[in-house]
């Protein structure tokens, strides 16, 4: 790889040991991919955070946690500064409700000395899987190092900015020396659609932008899709959804929407003015077959547990599903976690949202989900969610049966303890 | 006993020869595998249920999460990684975690390792040279 001199000094170990380990994983990285060169990000969104399967490293302290998870390295470090804003994703805990979570106290300690350690380090803890949702929207053309795969489709499609799928080390090298590897995405011919769908079904609510998603994603796995025939102008919730469904089922990191997303004027523009490489439809029967794929696991219909904010709920969302329990119960045989980031969590509470939910027995949950955390309400058997990424996760990670549907039929099923939903 | 050469180009280097695990899934990192035991654990997988600890795993490649990197990295610590990697599509979720694991990594070959290499099949990786050595399971 050809590296500035600006670079090489880093790699030489000029600016410490950490940097030197964060340039030779970079390196290794970038010739992994066949990268020619790194590119300047001043923008990263990556993971700090502990977990149980870390206890050895955590006993040693947090350089070695970010010495081996964060950098690839056997020699432990000293964790410098970041040198360019960097923010917490998602994580294990969330630091409110960890009890409830059932999250040991170790752990919750763990975290809490990690979020500490990491945020006097300059690591911003917004603590959630939709940053662009709490401050750190990147502009268009911005060259960024993001992880989570949901956000990641979200600032290459919805915002214009650039970046591949980076991974906890990959993230933790750029934070200290503010490089990535210019590969995929950022390289513009590498944006363009190599696919179309062609949307039949006059895709408008929550539920069916997830279904549509979820189908994309299983057709075109890691390439590149424009959306045609859309009748409907999505918003940033659709979009977030719709985003999380394709990079569940398939590898979705990128997609176009002519009309809609920055990168599509029109529909040739987005295609490059080439021809795709392959054409596919979404109509009905194709909606009902995600539909069947998202339910496959699901048979009982006596409901445990309901999952609401995946990816992490809008504070229109929270008013929603506040709204629909307003006066109402949870059911006495079923637990309802509503998850938002924190920074959502205080206008919630502010405006009184919070409050309308955990009246109704429902739990506001931030900074993680159960998936990534596998901690759910003991017992469970049967979740249901308006999640197409959690019901793809769940089962597979947990062993539940998982019901997915509207926001209307989980909360529904949350009140009267049975799943009633269908298409 | 016959001898199949594929010549592609280097990943990850070093060399190392195990047995085949052969998939024409892609694999999740975070959701598809538990890194505990190297099994696949993702629903409708065609592998679901089986471990490519200690195995020579061929591959198209990754999709899912960006916890790819993280879930193959702690499945090198548990020491139930693969022995070696080869695999069809180049992205950075495989890239990065195929260094992480740090065993020899091929891809970019002349001919498709899915239609030649089969499970069983003796696998020897030469990372650095990026070739690929397949002796056939004897029938």
């Amino acid at each position: 790889m050809n590296l500035t001199d600006a670079e090489k000094a880093m790699l030489d170990g000029r600016e410490g040991r950490a940097k030197a380990k964060a340039m030779e994983l970079l390196v290794r990285y970038g010739e992994a991919l066949g990268a020619e060169r790194l590119v300047e990000t001043r923008n990263v969104a990556g993971t700090w955070a502990t977990s149980r399967f870390m206890t050895d490293y955590i006993a040693r302290g947090m350089d070695a946690v970010f010495s081996e998870f964060n950098l690839d390295s056997d020699e432990v470090v000293e964790t410098p500064h970041a040198k360019v804003s960097s923010c917490q994703l998602i994580a294990g805990v969330d630091h409110r409700n960890w009890r409830i979570q059932g999250v040991p106290e170790e752990a919750a300690d763990a975290q809490a000395r990690a979020e500490e350690f990491f945020g006097r380090r300059g690591i911003q803890q917004l603590a959630t899987c939709t940053p662009y949702q709490v401050g750190n929207v990147p502009v268009r053309g911005e060259h960024c190092a993001w992880m989570e795969s949901s956000a990641v489709v979200y600032c290459n499609a919805v915002l214009g900015a650039r970046t591949n799928t980076e991974g906890r080390e990959s993230t933790g090298a750029a934070s200290i020396t503010g490089r990535i590897p210019y590969w995929g995405f950022h390289v513009p011919e590498r944006r363009l659609a190599t696919h179309e769908c062609e949307v039949e079904f006059p895709v408008d609510d929550m539920m069916d932008w997830g279904l549509l998603g979820y189908h994309v994603g299983e057709m075109v796995e890691e390439d590149i899709p424009v959306l045609t025939g859309l009748r409907h102008t999505p918003s940033l919730i659709k979009l977030k959804h719709f985003g999380a469904a394709a990079a569940s089922s398939g590898g979705v990191e990128m997609y176009h929407i002519p009309g809609t997303t920055p990168e599509a004027p029109t529909r040739e523009a987005a295609l490059g003015g080439k021809t795709p490489r392959r054409r596919f439809k979404f109509g009905e029967a194709e909606r009902r077959r995600a539909y069947e794929n998202l339910n496959a696991t699901a048979h009982d219909r006596d409901v445990d547990f309901i999952m609401l904010g995946c990816p992490h709920n809008s504070i229109e969302q929270m008013w929603l599903i506040a709204s629909l329990l307003d006066g109402k119960k949870v059911s006495p045989s079923t637990q309802l976690w509503v998850h938002t980031p924190s920074a959502i969590r205080t206008v919630a509470d502010r405006s009184g949202y919070t409050k309308i939910i955990e009246d109704a027995g429902g739990v506001v949950m931030s900074d993680t989900c159960p998936s990534i955390s596998r901690f759910m309400p003991k017992g469970t058997r049967v979740t249901a969610t308006d999640s197409a990424k959690q019901a793809h996760y769940l089962p597979a990670l947990t062993g539940v049966q998982t019901w997915f549907g509207s926001v209307a039929h989980c909360i529904d099923a949350a009140i009267t303890g049975r799943w009633n939903g269908g298409l | 006993m016959d001898k199949i050469i594929l010549k592609g180009r280097k990943v990850v280097g070093g060399m190392a020869e195990g047995e085949a695990f052969v998939t024409r899934h892609t694999i999740s990192g975070w959701g598809g595998i538990d890194h505990r035991t190297g099994t696949i654990v993702e629903m409708r997988h065609e592998k679901r249920g089986q471990s490519f600890a200690g195995k020579v795993l061929v591959f198209p490649g990754a999709k899912g999460s960006s916890g790819w990197s993280h879930y193959f990295h702690m499945a090198r610590i548990a020491g139930v990684a693969p022995k070696a990697m080869v695999f069809n599509t180049m992205t950075t979720k495989v890239a990065l975690g195929a260094v992480v694991v740090r065993a020899p990594a091929v891809t970019d070959l002349d001919q498709d390792p899915l239609d030649i290499i089969e499970d069983g099949d003796w696998v020897k990786v030469d990372g650095d040279n990026g070739i690929v050595e397949v002796t056939k399971r004897s029938v």
